[in-house]
């Protein structure tokens, strides 16, 4: 059986699986089975994808079904860089079916869920796999509803409806791009197979019209300020595994659209289309985690981390279309290898931490973080996990983030080599704004974690939270594994997403596996190398024998006594640091600019004993500038078009007959 | 033999940092105190206090988790393999390659983020707003550290740092204006990271004016001990750095004899006391700023190796 045929096989057993469970949904079992199937098909695809991936040499392999448009069928194909996407893609179904043969118990309507969930899959199975326009879009909005129908799961919640609408609106919107990009790029000859696009030629006209509308259409599925609005509203209200697959694995396939089309189809990038890429990336990956230090609740700051992340990969992608438009090879490899090692990392610890975001919702029913606290004490082992995944998506040594990062970093130190000047300023600016991304997100999981997890409980639901099941315990644990692997092993990774390189770029980065120590090199070991294994080993070295030498020579003594309080120890659990008050530096830093942010102390008189009360008052811009205008705009016309629907039979007429003048005249004055 | 003497170069180096950090220390405090006519600790204070932090037990607070006693372990550990990536006195270390300078602030990245959590754990306000306010500087000067690292590397070509080192001392580099402005935004992130004045104060104990300090405040025996040499190791790695990689007289080079060896410590030794002699002054004629102007003086660094990454990029095509 070739390849894309197995891969094919799994999702028909998925979409059997999503009617089968419409057919269950009401029996006890079925989440048990549900799961279950989607857990072992997933481990099916995975195991094809990673194979086909190893396999190095394999030719991509073709498949028509004789469905869809009638002339046309439904071309899909597997080559390289599908491969690698449908590894990330299955690697989070698997581990997010494993968490939800745990965590589906808990939802109060699964018959919402279980449908959807297996055809989500599908959906984004088929999009990597497909191979023509037609099955492409289609495949698109098939993943985009089952995801919608997801997120109106829990429909009756405050805030689902209206994240189902926006949601529902900005996936219509970045439909409708992608719609009017693979229209450009079948050209008037109209073949929309992707093999007949790819050998086409594209006018620069139309070339730069398709970058647009690409960065529109899947920039907005990928959360690119300033389309990201619907994510931080529609990831968080799905149950928590498809959060996962939402943020982890959903943004990714539309990062596959993007490269598929810029990389793939469109030929060889222009530089001019890499300046926007870079500054794009480099807005969202700030703008994202700003709003993510400003958020309080856990699965919307979760939300807002993936928007910065996905800018960290466009910036990666930028770099990667500037070199290659400069046929610099080897440097656009590094960066588009970095691309796709983040791409897999951020799907490790993105799921990780939605799963410990779940976990911590079940046990204690809770997303709000200032209502948190304590819980490396009641849940050890979640905590445990989901601080490996904090620390992975600081990008701190020795996890998987850094290296993902570090590569980055080197692949803009290469850019002086750029010969356009708009370049050499655009991407130290840029790389600066990576690394205040990269540090801000540090902070914001610092408070995150700390809020949540440390500190004292501050309500009863955090006094009295229950350790998970193994399942969702597993799942966050293998996760947890995957991103110290990645991030101590890096070379195996690299070497392995060098077919992806080949394919797209023509070109690859050195080959890791002969450079000693399983260090990575990439350029030449006088520019830079990185050990995460040695690091690692010597950070357990020195502090094993800093524990042997002090324990062994110094003091044991050990006494628990309460908390030192300068005087006024006996304060409630209210009066630690909250995620407002952690934020309130940053806050005050570049919150004013960035969110117009102002703090209202509302200070009693003396001898007045209401209690003082301090407001923040924050300013999404990006909503109140662009979104409100626009709404309100359509709401106006809304309101004025009205009035047309209550005429007399003789205006309708004079209506008709009027724009029939008018199009006939524009005809003539056209021709 | 070429392995056995790197490793005793590697080792002799990891040992030196380890011995002299709390030298340092005392050694600033000394003349600082010397500086407003004081007659100041011995310079070895800062190792008898270490000892006495070593043998006193820990009084840990009832609600301190695992993760609050695994802490100073790791941040010590993070910073002492930081610090021991750092050429001292030769060059061409034995696991040089391990990590690059980018790495190297990462690790100390990785230190502060375990520190912040620690100053989270007992669910105090002093912990909190130490690690909120930590962050908050972090959060500045971890880019600027970044982008004077790339303003280095594109001067060296290279983010070894023992390349770049060697690059720097060997060959003739001249008057770069984007390295000058590299070094004085390093002085500033170094002056931030290590909690010295203007931006914080190592000496306070008003705990409302002190942000490191209040981050570790539920410390004591030898936890505390494991935190203060981790900032005694710390200070040195930044005093380290600025000297290999601006001041690189002198620094043996790979395979050197050993007299090369005892010269290149000898004027490290040497290079150490004059910059802390220079770190005594500064912080004696300045007084400590406000904790919110403090994101100015780091955005001035921030922007100092903006301008010199900048400068370079430009200045490649002529």
């Amino acid at each position: 059986m070739s390849a894309v045929v197995l891969q094919m096989a799994c999702v028909a057993g998925l979409l059997g699986l999503a009617v089968l469970a419409i057919v269950l949904s009401r029996a006890k079992a079925a989440t048990a089975i549900v799961y279950g199937a989607t857990l072992v098909l997933s481990a099916i695809a995975l195991i094809g994808a990673i194979r086909w991936l190893l396999g190095g040499t394999a030719n991509a392999t073709d498949l028509t079904l004789p469905v869809g448009l009638p002339w046309l069928g439904a071309h899909f194909r597997l080559d390289a860089l599908a491969s690698f996407f449908l590894v990330v893609v299955n690697m989070g179904g698997a581990a997010a079916s494993l968490y939800g043969l745990g965590y589906g118990h808990h939802d109060p309507a699964p018959h919402r869920v279980l449908p959807f969930f297996p055809a989500f899959l599908a959906g984004m199975n088929l999009v990597v796999l497909a191979d023509d326009a037609f099955s492409y879009l289609l495949c698109w909005e098939f993943m985009s509803l089952a995801s919608w129908a997801l997120v109106m799961a829990h429909h009756r919640e405050t805030g689902n409806a209206r994240a189902g609408y926006v949601y529902l609106v900005m996936a219509s919107f970045g439909t409708l791009a992608l719609l009017l990009a693979f229209g450009l790029l079948a050209g008037p000859a109209g073949d929309y197979g992707f093999a007949a696009i790819r050998a086409a030629s594209h006018t620069p006209y139309a070339a730069t019209l398709v970058l647009i509308l690409m960065l529109l259409g899947a920039g907005s599925k990928a959360g690119l300020v300033p389309l990201h609005v619907w994510l931080p509203l529609a990831h968080p209200a799905a149950p928590s595994h498809v959060s996962a697959l939402m943020s982890g694995v959903m943004t990714k396939v539309a990062i596959y659209g993007f490269i598929r089309v810029i990389f793939d189809l469109l030929g060889q990038p222009t530089w001019p289309a890499s300046v926007v890429v870079l500054f794009l990336g480099g807005i969202t990956a700030v703008m994202g985690i700003l709003y993510a230090m400003m958020e309080k609740d856990l699965k919307r700051l979760l939300a807002y981390s993936t928007i910065e992340n996905v800018g960290i990969i466009f910036v990666s992608l930028g770099l990667a279309m500037a070199f290659q438009a400069n046929g610099l090879k080897l440097s656009a490899a590094l960066a588009f290898t970095a691309a796709l090692f983040h791409v897999l990392n951020h799907s490790f610890f993105k799921s990780l931490l939605f799963f410990g975001a779940g976990a911590v919702l079940t046990s204690t029913g809770e997303r709000d973080m200032d209502k948190l606290g304590g819980l490396i004490h009641r849940m050890p082992l979640t905590s445990f996990a989901v601080l490996v995944g904090c620390v992975a998506i600081s990008a701190l040594p020795p996890f998987n983030g850094f290296v993902s990062e570090w590569l980055i970093f080197q692949a803009v130190l290469q850019s002086p080599d750029l010969p356009q000047w708009a370049l050499k300023i655009t991407v130290p600016a840029v790389g600066a704004l990576l690394a205040l991304a990269a540090a801000l997100a540090a902070a914001c999981f610092v408070g995150a974690y700390g809020v949540t997890f440390l500190g004292r409980p501050r309500g009863v639901a955090a006094e009295t939270a229950t350790e998970v099941d193994r399942y969702s315990l597993a799942a966050m644990f293998i996760l947890a594994t995957l991103c110290l692997l990645a991030g101590i092993l890096p070379g195996p990774v690299i070497d392995a997403l060098s077919p992806v390189a080949i394919e797209i770029l023509g070109g690859r980065m050195p080959i890791q596996a002969n450079e000693p120590w399983l260090s990575i090199v990439p350029i030449a070991e006088s520019r830079s190398s990185y050990n995460g294994l040695l690091v690692m080993v010597f950070i357990a070295i020195s502090a094993s024998s800093a524990v042997y030498f002090i324990h062994r020579f110094a003091s044991r003594a050990l006494r628990r006594g309460p908390a030192w309080g300068c005087g006024f120890s006996d304060s409630t659990p209210a009066a630690q640091y909250s995620g407002g008050s952690f934020a309130q530096p940053i806050r005050r830093v570049f919150g004013t600019l960035v969110f117009h942010a102002r703090d209202h102390v509302d200070m009693p008189a003396p001898g007045d004993i209401r209690p003082a009360r301090l407001r923040i008052e924050l300013h999404d811009l990006v909503w109140e500038g662009i979104y409100a205008p626009i709404a309100a705009a359509v709401g106006y016309s809304a309101d004025r078009l009205n009035r047309l629907q209550f005429l007399t039979i003789r205006r309708y007429l004079s209506l008709v007959f009027a724009t029939l003048v008018t199009l006939l005249l524009v005809l003539a004055i056209w021709s | 033999m070429v392995v056995i003497s790197d490793i005793l170069v590697q080792g002799a180096q990891m040992l030196l940092v380890l011995l002299l950090a709390p030298l340092l220390t005392g050694f600033v405090r000394k003349v600082k105190a010397r500086l407003v006519r004081r007659q100041g600790a011995s310079i070895f204070q800062p190792y008898r206090d270490l000892l006495r932090l070593l043998r006193k037990e820990v009084v840990l607070a009832d609600n301190a988790s695992w993760l609050f006693r695994v802490t100073p372990y790791v941040t010590f550990a993070a910073i002492w393999v930081a610090a021991a990536l750092v050429p001292t006195f030769a060059t061409g270390l034995l696991f040089n390659w391990t990590a690059d300078l980018i790495a190297i602030v990462a690790l100390l990245g990785s230190a502060r983020f375990f520190l912040a959590l620690a100053g989270m754990d007992v669910g105090t306000s002093f912990g909190g707003i130490g690690s909120s306010r930590e962050v908050m500087i972090a959060a500045l000067a971890e880019p600027a550290m970044l982008l004077i690292v790339f303003c280095m590397a594109l001067v060296a070509g290279s983010t070894q740092l023992s390349t770049v080192a060697n690059f720097l001392g060997s060959s003739y580099v001249g008057l770069r204006v984007s390295l000058g402005m590299a070094l004085v935004a390093l002085i500033m992130v170094a002056l931030a990271e290590n909690a010295r004045i203007p931006v914080d104060n190592p000496a306070t104990h008003l705990e409302l004016t002190m942000v490191h300090e209040a981050m570790v405040l539920e410390y004591s025996g030898r936890h505390l001990a494991m935190i203060e040499f981790g900032a005694f190791l710390k200070l040195l790695l930044y005093i380290s750095l600025i000297v290999c990689v601006f001041l690189p007289w002198k620094i043996a080079p790979l395979g050197a004899g050993s007299l090369a060896y005892a010269v290149g410590a000898g004027l490290y030794i040497a290079k150490l006391a004059v910059a802390g002699f220079l770190l005594a002054m500064f912080e004696t004629a300045t007084a400590k700023m406000r904790v919110f102007r403090v994101p100015q003086f780091l955005g001035a660094a921030l922007m100092l190796g903006l301008l010199g990454t900048l400068l370079l990029f430009v200045s490649r095509s002529f």
